[in-house]
């Protein structure tokens, strides 16, 4: 094969030597096709395992919350806002009471009007809670002022 | 020269060779008999009857997964939807409902607003919205890089280390649940809060939820109630016609819902 074909093949069969080289270096060895094939599941499988190790930050477990504060705890759960987790308003509870020692909670007006802002949509369940017109009812006050969220219907504000 | 026999013997054998399904040629796959057998396929459910808009889930998924709570960005989000008397529909989710929806007046950005009153609603609800983890997902379909995938249980992930941020996968998307992260600088969506749901708890917008609106379920465990639901009762799903196979089920959808 000595012709003047010879010497531009060698190039370009080098060329791909180098890309590969390249290739093996910086794709990581668990990259390929996973279980939904290649149209789907071409990834580096690392991935997932990472995604899983994703730090927590709400636990949403009222048994962790009533083990130091079951006062509050046993009002809200004869209250109707039973329903409403306490990290709702208390915000992710990440590792308290070790980190952070302690939560900043949602005492604004929008948190409340989230439910209780009247809106009489009658196709939704939105119509069956009890609500108030924002722009009416003490607009400049806390809600907390006058009613006790861990028990809104007979408690006193706290 | 051809001979009679030698010319049907050739018809023959190659209408039996078009006749062959190409799947009876293809070898064995090991891998693929497995995940057909995966013992889980995440599937969500959403109750529009009981959503009542307050936005709880969107707030508890922006903390839990570190989404820049006030840029207009997030992975779930509630809609409004108001229809008239006069046949005229409406639809807001001002901050992705992040706050709930406070004000009657429908949102039209911008900081305008129209106002309705209430003796002209027709009908009005709440639908809140995610992603679909699709059977189909076409935002896989177009990453150049292999850095959005399909897990063996239907999570549609992103690898934030490999994303180049090219936005195809977002343009993609028929449902728009997909944004691009403005820390991490790679597209950001849902994804069943996979670090929860793999560690056996629920996604934060599930257990946020004050009116269990929203469900996550396992269709392929006979015994999970959600995905009987799903089987069982009258369910749809958004936006059926592009062929995506969306996997998050609605109680009482209603036309006007895109």
């Amino acid at each position: 094969m000595r012709n003047h074909a010879l010497r531009p093949f060698l190039v370009i069969i080098g060329m791909v030597v180098v890309i590969m080289a390249i290739r093996l270096i910086i794709v990581p060895a668990d990259f390929g096709t996973g279980d939904r094939g290649y149209m789907y599941g071409w990834h580096r499988a690392g991935n997932e395992a990472e995604w899983k190790a994703f730090a927590v930050k709400y636990k949403f477990n009222d048994e962790y919350c009533r083990d130091c504060h079951f006062e509050n705890y046993d009002a809200i759960n004869q209250s109707p806002h039973v329903i409403v987790k306490c990290e709702n308003c208390h915000g992710p509870a990440y590792d308290h009471p070790a980190s952070p020692p302690k939560l900043e909670i949602d005492k604004s007006r929008q948190q409340c009007l989230r439910c209780h802002a009247s809106l009489p949509y009658h196709s939704s369940d939105r119509a069956n809670i009890k609500g108030i017109d924002p722009d009416d009812h003490h607009p400049d006050m806390e809600c907390s002022m006058c009613h006790n969220p861990h028990n809104p219907v007979s408690g006193e504000s706290k | 020269m051809m001979t009679r026999r030698d010319f049907l013997k050739g018809v023959f054998g190659s209408l039996v060779g078009v006749a062959l399904p190409v799947a009876a040629l293809e070898i064995a796959n090991p891998n693929k008999l497995y995940a057909q057998k995966a013992s889980t396929r995440w599937v969500f459910l959403v109750d529009t009857y009981k959503c009542v808009g307050c936005g709880l889930c969107v707030k508890s998924c922006k903390l839990e997964n570190e989404i820049p709570y006030d840029a207009n960005i997030t992975r779930t989000w509630v809609e409004r939807y108001v229809i008239t008397k006069d046949g005229k529909m409406f639809a807001d989710t001002p901050k992705g409902a992040r706050d709930g929806f406070a004000l009657s007046k429908i949102a039209l950005g911008q900081n305008r607003y129209h106002d309705i009153r209430n003796e002209d609603i027709k009908k009005a609800f709440f639908v809140p919205k995610l992603c679909n983890q699709c059977e189909n997902p076409p935002c896989v379909q177009v990453c150049p890089v292999g850095a959005t995938y399909q897990t063996s249980d239907g999570i549609v992930l992103v690898d934030r280390k490999w994303c180049i941020g090219c936005g195809y996968c977002i343009m993609a998307c028929p449902y728009g649940v997909r944004f691009f992260h403005p820390v991490h600088k790679v597209a950001e969506k849902c994804n069943f809060c996979y670090h929860r749901i793999s560690n056996g708890m629920n996604p934060a917008c599930v257990d946020a939820c004050p009116f269990g609106a929203r469900m996550i379920g396992n269709i392929r465990n006979p015994d999970d109630p959600i995905a009987n639901i799903i089987l069982t009762k009258r369910v749809g799903v958004l936006k059926e016609e592009y062929g995506t196979k969306p996997q998050v089920y609605y109680i009482g959808l209603d036309k006007e819902v895109r």
